[in-house]
């Protein structure tokens, strides 16, 4: 039986090696959110509130683009509904906890955590206290992504707007959805998002970021159905 | 406005975190609404990243000599080959920079 200590600690170091993107995202958020032109508090602050990198670039990106908040906080929903899909699966494993321990886990589910913790969990579901591991690779990650925007907040403003830094925002989410582009369907699904925000762009109030993703659903829907 | 925006989403995006754990059962999510659910970044993240590539910012189509589709292309075929996120961004930004300030 191991302490709680100990699944802590192991929580941390399976983390670890996602470092290597988490930083670097963290940086070009911090960044990005200068370059934007918003007030340093307030790039800080998406990282604390939101707390979730690809929607805190989004959110940014719109808002300083003219969208209105409405689209602006629809796109975060959006794009962190995946965590719906997170919560569900983590959920088996943190039922005995109390109310408020688990409102205070949920804020430190993110992908590359409940990725590791979802490995682990699985393959010690006779153990207790599993939620150390949940815990311990969550403020890990939210430790050093708040570190790595706030670095990337102070470099963004020595950055020369020459470098066209804001192509390092398509590249990055090239980045995340790297691992997926050996599953066909996963493809077919992106072209058909890729295309419809390219059709929809002009839509008003910046809507295409809301609407492709719906069209690419819907698509991703019938095609489960006929895959059966 | 923009702080009453970013408290929205940060309680927008805390509720996809905290409600199946913590308010639904989790049974309430079909296993057809899961399977949706798992194209969620195949879904949003292309959105994001065509119109950074293919549009300028003044929101028309770029040429298809534009440097960014070459940045774009090395990226893509480097993330294919090696799965790094680092590599992907790196390939991407570098040879971006390559045709920008060195051709």
């Amino acid at each position: 039986m191991l302490s709680k200590s100990k699944i802590f600690l192991r929580g941390t170091t399976d983390v670890l090696p996602h470092m290597l993107s988490v930083i670097p995202f963290g940086i070009i958020t911090g960044a990005i959110g200068v370059e934007f032109g918003f007030d340093p508090l307030l790039v800080y602050a998406t990282s604390l509130i939101i707390f979730g990198g690809a929607s805190q670039i989004i959110f940014m990106q719109l808002l300083s683009g003219g969208a209105s908040s409405l689209v602006a906080i629809t796109s975060v929903g959006v794009i962190n509904s995946r965590h719906l899909l997170y919560g569900a699966v983590l959920s088996e494993y943190l039922e005995k906890l109390s109310f408020f321990k688990k409102l205070f886990i949920s804020y430190f589910i993110v992908d590359q955590g409940f990725a590791e913790s979802n490995k682990y969990l699985k393959k010690n579901n006779s153990q207790t206290n599993l939620h150390y591991h949940v815990l311990g690779g969550g403020i890990t990650l939210w430790f050093f992504w708040q570190i790595s925007t706030i670095s990337g907040i102070i470099l963004g403003s020595f950055i020369p707007e020459e470098l066209g830094l804001k192509f390092a925002i398509p590249l990055t989410f090239l980045a995340i959805i790297v691992n997926d582009l050996r599953k066909l369907d996963h493809v077919f699904v992106m072209v058909v998002s890729g295309f419809a925000s390219l059709i929809l762009f002009d839509a008003p109030f910046k809507s295409y970021i809301i609407l492709s993703p719906i069209v690419a659903l819907i698509f991703a829907f019938i095609m489960l159905r006929f895959k059966r | 406005m923009t702080w009453f925006s970013i408290l929205v989403s940060g309680i927008v995006t805390y509720f996809s975190r905290m409600a199946m754990i913590a308010l639904i059962d989790r049974e309430m999510l079909g296993t057809k609404v899961k399977e949706v659910l798992n194209y969620v970044p195949a879904a949003v993240f292309p959105a994001i990243i065509f119109p950074g590539i293919f549009f300028n910012d003044f929101g028309s189509f770029v040429e298809s000599t534009d440097p960014k589709i070459y940045g774009a292309t090395i990226a893509l075929i480097v993330g294919f080959f090696s799965k790094n996120v680092i590599a992907t961004i790196v390939s991407g930004l570098l040879s971006y920079w390559f045709i920008i300030f060195a051709i």
